[in-house]
């Protein structure tokens, strides 16, 4: 397959629901409390009773223009809904309110690593209920199903992007960015596990240098961004074997199958949806001044981009950046100590190096510790101070971490302030050379590796407290 | 007691004001008076006893602690059976909500409950407020109080029949084609439809969404100018709503005319009137003329479209807001299902009949792959022609006039066999509903067999003070609504 | 020209059982659309902008808040068939 993938090129359009994090749904007043007990935030107009109206949730709109101007939109003036019909029943009223011809965001883009990705537009609809399949692991074989409509109204906004993606690794980056942006904006989780952001893939092929695209097949499924890289790629590699044997790739959805690893056909199990869009006449038009587009502007917080570039500006590489960004909660918190002042430098040593560590190790995100940006920042300021080592703060910041305490009570309680006094330290260093006469020896004799011996035997015997500074100029004056 | 059934609601309120009955004494008569008669007119689906003499009570209770009374306290009221009302069954006299059950009230419901009118009970409709005659519904036909043999008119024929007949002084029904002027006109009472957005439409369940409006049946102009600002007013519920203060519709119906203009309608006054409607028309137009207002003929060129426009735009929507019947959440289902497709055509099958059935088919057609510029956009843009037309007649005119139908009511069964009598009513009163502009059909006269002929009012958006007093000043110089049938 | 399979197309769009008269009776009927629909083309309507609602206005909207007019009992009571709080559907193919 590998000297195949040269022939070919892969053109991926991804269509991302985003879930928008308002308190109550977009067209009724129950809330959207994720995880419930069946039934229990439903109301009359979520169940579609006879004679029920929706009426539009002001914050969804804000979100939709929000995210619209972080995505680089064009924010129309003017924008509707529409009614989008089928039967399921996870679909209460027979139809979905959604926007059709006239969507709130247009000609937006996303950068990765430079490249621009086209959006195509962004619209608002409401989600559907869930459903539970009983009698079988899932929909084929059940028996009958269960339908939970808490669901039911959500506020969804749909990003379509333009196919302008050429590997599964720009697609992820993609998404990776777009969840970032969603996070940081505050309209939405961005976790595509729990379906709080959820992403179908649309792959075609195309011979290399070809400028027509190739017929495209929509995936869907698709529920964390590993599989969807793992999707792209066997979907990437299943149209070059049907092109390859003369075949034709057809326009189909095809279901991701993750424990299985690969793509299979939904054809034949729903017939090409007819949706008889029209305008939904219980619901008015939106007219979007350019004053509340502004004022929305106004708000925005600082996006994923600029918050790297402000990093990469304050000395972090790219890769500190883009790590610490990545993840949200840490990049809220590494704000905070930067601005209680404490050295860029030092505060991205301790969150790449022993706080990444241990919250690796324990499964933890950073606000789940008992650290606090104060505390951080203290101790930072206390290694600045020369108060103490950076070893020292090292060694205290997995206790920090562990019961919130600060750094200053904790030096204080263990005695661990630095000893700075040369001579003390002198006496120390003299009575470790006394004590170590072979490796003297053979550092004398040309085992210069063994300087570090004497570094660890000096701070063994001070704990960690002696300025290693010192220690070393000590330590190269007695050893010579 | 009967004696007070037959006057207005006005004088019935009163009559409970004054304490010169007990507003429970008045609510039990008129529940008397349904469980009495309404086996030969078929008015009620159900009767809703419990929550009209509560109202009641609540009346009287107010009246022995010397509390002013809200307006229309007391004077019973049928609410037409696609409204929801908590604790009544609102079935739109359908087989698939044949035991449906309000959980929630609608929007007038409540304000009929915040002024203590007793809801005496469900009045009968076309199924799903769609036809004419009322002998579309699920459950029995209604029968015209003036002539048992003869139709009500549809699709509020239920409320129209209660009213006629003095079962209660007040009705409410909804208008999405000429459902409220129809049958008012059929029965000899006053009916009409406001300007779409002055009645909110949370809780009526929805035929044609931009085409629905709920309105007043009373006896008398001044009635129904009471009701409707009982029920008006701007809605947060309903993103449909009109969001301006309720106007007191009573105040100026006695306004001199002098020198105001009637139009018209020169494309409703040709071929197929009946001699009789046509000269009770040509009456009323005399009666304004001697008011002292000016006769101005009027053309509205598109009106003819009016049909085709209705067709496609009401079915379509109606085929949408029939979607959400699907047996899955609430109405019936059907039993004999295998699969989930299954139930859905099986149940929707067994709970419509046949004139929704059609009415979903034509909608899902004409919104259908393809076909949405050619149908639904098409029909959207002569709309607004229509509507036009409309706007710049009431530049020459204040309201204008037609028949609310060409003829009187037409037998049981019979399906008015002059296609071009029912081409006639139809586009008198739809094109109103396209417009969004308010109508009114008040009693004009009677045909030669004594059965009711209509005079309809139409007016310009948000005009029902036009529309009040025109039909009022109409009203008080005849005393064709002092008749009442025999029964 | 409306055929039976137009017909048994929308039936099932509209998850409508029929029976074979139905079909045959819808056939023609739809086809009465039609006739509206030449007639209506009579006029040119190019320039004309589509009224999908009867009063011009815009920005109908409310706050974000969670409130609730009805209890899960009072929204389920009329519930077809309910099972642990859940609506419960035949399967679905």
């Amino acid at each position: 397959m590998e000297s195949l993938r040269d022939k070919y090129e892969v053109v991926i359009g991804l269509e991302v629901h985003a879930q928008l994090k308002t308190k109550s749904k977009i067209f009724a007043p129950d809330s959207t409390e994720f995880g419930s007990e069946q039934n229990t935030h439903i109301s009359a107009i979520t169940l579609g009773m006879p004679g029920v109206l929706p009426v539009l949730n002001k914050e969804v709109v804000n979100m939709g223009i929000l995210t619209g101007l972080a995505l680089n939109c064009t924010i129309p003036p003017r924008c509707k809904f529409d009614r989008k019909q089928y039967f399921y029943p996870d679909l209460p009223k027979g139809y979905q309110i959604s926007q059709y011809d006239e969507p709130i965001c247009v000609n937006g883009y996303l950068e990765i690593k430079g490249k621009k990705i086209g959006i195509t537009r962004a619209h608002l609809e409401e989600d559907a209920g869930k459903l539970v399949h009983a009698g079988a692991a899932g929909l084929a074989g059940s028996s009958y199903s269960l339908v939970d409509l808490n669901r039911a109204g959500t506020p969804l906004l749909e990003i379509v992007s333009e196919p302008d993606m050429r590997s599964s690794e720009e697609a992820r980056m993609y998404m990776e960015e777009l969840r970032n942006i969603v996070r940081y904006i505050g309209v939405c989780d961005g976790n595509l596990e729990e379906g709080s952001m959820r992403c179908d893939a649309n792959i075609s092929i195309m011979p290399k240098g070809s400028k027509e695209f190739g017929t495209r097949a929509e995936i869907k499924n698709v529920n964390s961004f590993s599989a969807l890289q793992r999707a792209i790629e066997y979907e990437i590699d299943r149209q070059i074997e049907i092109v390859e044997e003369g075949g034709k790739v057809v326009q189909e959805t095809r279901l991701w199958d993750d424990n299985a690893r690969e793509t299979r056909s939904m054809r034949g199990k729903e017939d090409a949806h007819d949706y008889r869009y029209f305008p939904e006449p219980d619901l008015m038009p939106l007219e979007i001044s350019r004053e509340w587009v502004e004022n929305i502007r106004k708000t925005m917080p600082e996006l994923p981009s600029q918050k790297r570039a402000r990093y990469m500006g304050l000395g972090l590489s790219e890769y500190d950046a883009s790590v610490i960004v990545e993840q949200m909660p840490l990049a809220i918190f590494f704000d905070k100590v930067l601005e209680l002042g404490a050295t860029p430098k030092i505060a991205v040593n301790f969150i790449m190096g022993e706080i990444a560590a241990y919250l690796k190790e324990e499964k933890l995100e950073i606000t789940d510790t008992k650290l606090s940006p104060e505390n951080l920042a203290e101790l930072i300021q206390l290694i600045e101070k020369a108060v103490i080592s950076n070893n020292i703060g090292k060694q205290i910041i997995i206790d920090m971490m562990k019961d919130g305490e600060k750094a200053s009570t904790i030096v204080e309680k263990k005695g661990l302030s630095q000893i700075t006094d040369e001579s003390a330290i002198k006496e120390i260093v003299k009575k470790v050379v006394e004590a170590n006469a072979q490796q003297v020896e053979a550092y004398k004799n040309g085992k210069t590796q063994l300087f570090g011996f004497f570094v660890g035997q000096v701070m063994k015997e001070t704990k960690g407290r002696a300025n290693p500074q010192t220690v070393n100029a000590l330590l190269k004056e007695i050893l010579g | 007691m009967e004696e007070l059934l037959r006057k207005s609601a006005k004088e019935q309120s009163e009559a409970v004001r004054n304490k010169e009955v007990s507003a429970i004494e008045l609510t039990k008569a008129s529940l008397d008076r349904i469980k009495s008669i309404d086996d030969k007119l078929g008015a009620f689906n159900s009767l809703t006893e419990e929550i009209a003499l509560n109202t009641a009570k609540k009346v009287d209770e107010k009246l022995a602690k010397g509390e002013e009374l809200p307006l229309l306290a007391g004077v019973p009221l049928a609410l037409k059976d696609n409204m929801n009302l908590i604790g009544s069954k609102t079935t739109a006299s359908s087989k698939i909500l044949e035991n449906f059950v309000s959980p929630y009230n609608a929007t007038v419901t409540e304000k009929l409950l915040t002024n203590l009118v007793p809801i005496v009970g469900k009045a009968n409709l076309d199924e799903f407020a769609m036809g004419s005659s009322n002998e579309n519904s699920a459950f029995k036909k209604v029968h015209n109080p003036w002539n048992l043999n003869k139709v009500p008119g549809g699709s509020s024929g239920g409320s129209a029949a209660a009213v006629a007949s003095c079962e209660s002084a007040l009705a409410l029904g909804s208008d999405t084609g000429g459902s409220i002027r129809l049958p008012a006109s059929f029965c000899g009472i006053v009916g009409m439809k406001p300007t779409y957005g002055i009645v909110s439409r949370y809780g009526l369940i929805a035929f044609a969404s931009s085409l629905d409006q709920i309105g007043p049946f009373a006896r008398t102009v001044e009635d129904a100018a009471m009701l409707l600002e009982v029920i008006a007013g701007y809605d947060k519920h309903d993103s449909t709503s009109l969001n301006r203060p309720v106007e007191n519709y009573t105040a100026h119906l006695n306004n001199d005319i002098k020198g105001k203009k009637v139009g018209v309608i020169k494309e409703l006054m040709g071929e197929g009137l009946s001699d009789d409607v046509r000269k009770a028309i040509e009456n009323a137009i005399e009666t304004y003329k001697s008011l002292g207002a000016e006769i101005v003929e009027i053309s509205l060129p598109n009106i003819k479209y009016s049909i085709g426009i209705y067709y496609i735009l009401a079915t379509a929507e109606c085929s949408s807001n029939l979607a959400r019947f699907d047996g899955v959440k609430y109405g019936h289902r059907t039993e004999n299902a295998q699969n989930l497709l299954e139930m859905y055509c099986k149940t929707r099958a067994e709970g419509f009949g046949d004139e929704v059935k059609r009415r979903i088919m034509l909608g899902t057609y004409a919104l259908s792959s393809g076909y949405y510029d050619a149908y639904y956009k098409k029909a959207q843009q002569m709309r607004r022609l229509v509507t036009e037309d409309f706007v710049k007649a009431f530049k020459q005119a204040d309201i204008l006039v037609s028949a609310t139908c060409p003829n009187t009511a037409f037998d049981l069964g019979s399906k008015a066999n002059d296609p071009l009598a029912m081409y006639l009513t139809d586009i008198a009163t739809i094109s109103a509903n396209l417009a969004g502009i308010p109508g009114m059909s008040v009693p004009a006269g009677f045909d030669k067999d004594g059965m009711p002929i209509g005079l309809q009012i139409l007016a310009p958006q948000l005009g029902e003070a036009a529309l009040f007093n025109f039909g009022y000043k109409f009203e008080q110089e005849h005393d064709y609504y002092k008749k009442q049938p025999k029964i | 020209m409306i055929t039976i399979k137009d017909v048994e197309h929308v039936a099932k769009l509209a998850r409508l059982e029929l029976t074979e008269e139905e079909k045959e009776k819808f056939t023609g009927q739809l086809g009465a659309v039609l006739e509206y629909v030449n007639q209506m083309n009579e006029v040119d309507t190019s320039n004309v902008e589509p009224m999908a609602h009867a009063i011009d206005f815009s920005n109908v909207m409310r706050e974000d808040e969670v409130y609730y007019e009805q209890t899960k009992e009072e929204l389920m009571a009329n519930a077809p068939y309910e099972e642990n709080g859940f609506f419960r559907v035949p399967k679905i193919n």
